[in-house]
């Protein structure tokens, strides 16, 4: 709504193909995700300079976040983590070019990337702790244990709403904004929007790498 | 007609309410953050984290307020009852 113009969106007019604009922009942040990691790894140097400089910046800024976080056990899901954070970044950021659409203001890219944090913390718990893994859901008091377990339950499924809906939320609710102001004003006025747009987009990357980080971290460690 | 004027104002006040009570919530957090950097400005880092989190979690109430008026505006679900109803 706010975009006039998206470029995917006409390719696939010329293409006569029906994929949703959320798809065909993942498939682009992809490619461009790809062709940056190979840019940046294709001759590693020593002595870093230009792409692999700024990669290496990126990278171990995530690396101290995930050792902060999850203490070093946390090493061997880096590149979930990693994965998320640049995704989510650069499709959050791709929404403020003009002619981009941001695949996360749609539901739809939120909810697949919070069942997949959903799934592997239950993954990595059960692969941590086997069969144990369901003293995690009893609480300490044995007697209390069915009202404790459904009380869990309902948190956990609580997690990949809260997730999504607020990566969603977010994104959708700048675009809202941003659509409001331009029909107001459509000078000027949007540009400190549009900046506050950047530190949303940093944030929510921040807040859903890290909430992934502390679920992960949760299933990793014993039950009290 | 008279409902889609009150789905307007369910959504106006609705959001109104919702970021009311964020608002105060999250100048609570800010506040504690504040006075806890000021006393100890070496913890900055990990209080910046934290509040962050604190934040984000009383952030997704107003977001919850926020995609409930989206659905009362662009997806209600009662929509094409009430025009059936409206036009016999």
């Amino acid at each position: 709504m706010t975009h006039p113009f998206l470029f995917l969106q006409w390719l696939e007019g010329q293409l006569n193909m029906h994929v949703g604009n959320h798809v065909t922009y993942t498939w682009f942040v992809m490619l461009l995700l790809i062709v940056v990691a190979f840019v940046a790894a294709r001759a590693v140097k020593m002595v870093p300079a230009g792409w692999q400089n700024l990669m290496e910046v990126v990278v171990s800024g995530i690396e101290n976040l995930i050792e902060d976080t999850m203490g070093p056990r946390g090493k061997a899901y880096f590149p979930l983590l990693a994965t998320f954070a640049l995704f989510i970044l650069v499709s959050n950021l791709v929404g403020l070019i003009p002619g981009f659409y941001p695949p996360t203001a749609n539901l739809n890219t939120n909810v697949a990337l919070a069942l997949t944090v959903f799934a592997m913390t239950h993954i990595v718990g059960v692969k941590e702790h086997g069969f144990k893994y369901l003293k995690h859901f009893m609480g300490p008091i044995a007697a209390l244990a069915p009202l404790i377990f459904i009380i869990e339950i309902i948190g956990h499924l609580a997690r990949p709403l809260s997730l999504s809906l607020r990566l969603f939320g977010n994104m959708y609710g700048h675009e809202i904004v941003l659509m409001i102001f331009m029909l107001l004003v459509p000078f000027l006025l949007p540009v400190p929007m549009m900046l506050m747009g950047v530190l949303v987009a940093l944030i929510q990357t921040f807040v859903f790498t890290l909430l992934a980080m502390i679920y992960i971290a949760g299933a990793l460690e014993e039950a009290h | 007609m008279e409902f889609f004027a009150w789905c307007m104002i369910a959504a106006g006040i609705g959001m109104g309410l919702g970021s009311f009570g964020t608002g105060i919530g999250q100048g609570l957090a800010i506040k504690s953050a504040v006075e806890g950097v000021a006393r100890n400005p070496g913890a900055s880092g990990k209080i910046l984290t934290t509040m962050m989190i604190g934040l984000a979690m009383v952030e997704s109430l107003a977001i919850y307020v926020f995609v409930v008026a989206m659905i009362i505006l662009f997806a209600n679900p009662f929509t094409e009852k009430v025009m059936e109803l409206a036009t016999r």
